[in-house]
């Protein structure tokens, strides 16, 4: 069923994925500022949604898109009240 | 033969994402590292989640398309956080933000 290339794309793929939110974090750790590290983690969330969704690929399986649907939700409702707090100081008025 | 294009979209997907995410890390004000991974999540994600549809519409022998809800999410999301994003920027900036 499932051909080598298969294997072999969706892993580079997998592989890509990861280099991407290592690139990302690096970013989260080297700041500078805050609004730096809020635009790395949404970037973060992305890129960690999307391996979910290779995983579930991979294995054939539905299982993987609700993990994917809720790391996509999370990760918006994070970024938007931590956007909010540098704007106001607080998150909700 | 259609899992091999599945997993070409899905590579493209995640090339385009690794792609944002170099980009996030290599230029040198925020305001031009706000621009990079927008690609990886409208592009990337929209790639991704095209190979999804067609690898479980092939395995199903059905069409699925409940990935969309992703899609749509993000596709609306993405520029209401990244605008209040900006803006948070802005105002922390001061008078110096680069106009």
């Amino acid at each position: 069923m499932t051909s080598p290339f298969f294997t072999f794309a969706i892993a580079a793929a997998q592989v890509l994925l990861g280099a991407g939110m290592l690139f990302a974090l690096l970013r989260l750790l080297r700041g500078p500022g805050a609004q730096d590290r809020v635009l790395a983690l949404d970037t973060m969330y992305v890129n960690a949604m999307l391996l979910v969704l290779a995983f579930g690929v991979r294995d054939g399986t539905g299982l993987y898109f609700a993990a994917a649907l809720v790391i996509g939700m999370l990760g918006f409702v994070s970024t938007a009240a931590l956007a909010k707090f540098l704007l106001r100081g607080e998150v909700i008025e | 033969m259609s899992g091999d294009i599945a997993a070409v979209l899905v590579l493209l997907g995640a090339l385009f994402s690794c792609l944002g995410s170099l980009g996030l890390l290599r230029l040198r004000t925020f305001y031009e590292r706000v621009h990079p991974p927008t690609m990886g999540t409208t592009l990337g994600t929209a790639l991704v989640l095209a190979g999804s549809i067609l690898h479980f519409s092939v395995l199903g022998s059905r069409p699925v398309f409940h990935e969309i809800l992703i899609g749509g999410m993000m596709l609306v999301t993405t520029p209401v956080t990244y605008m209040l994003l900006v803006r948070a920027a802005l105002r922390r900036d001061g008078d110096d933000a680069p106009g």
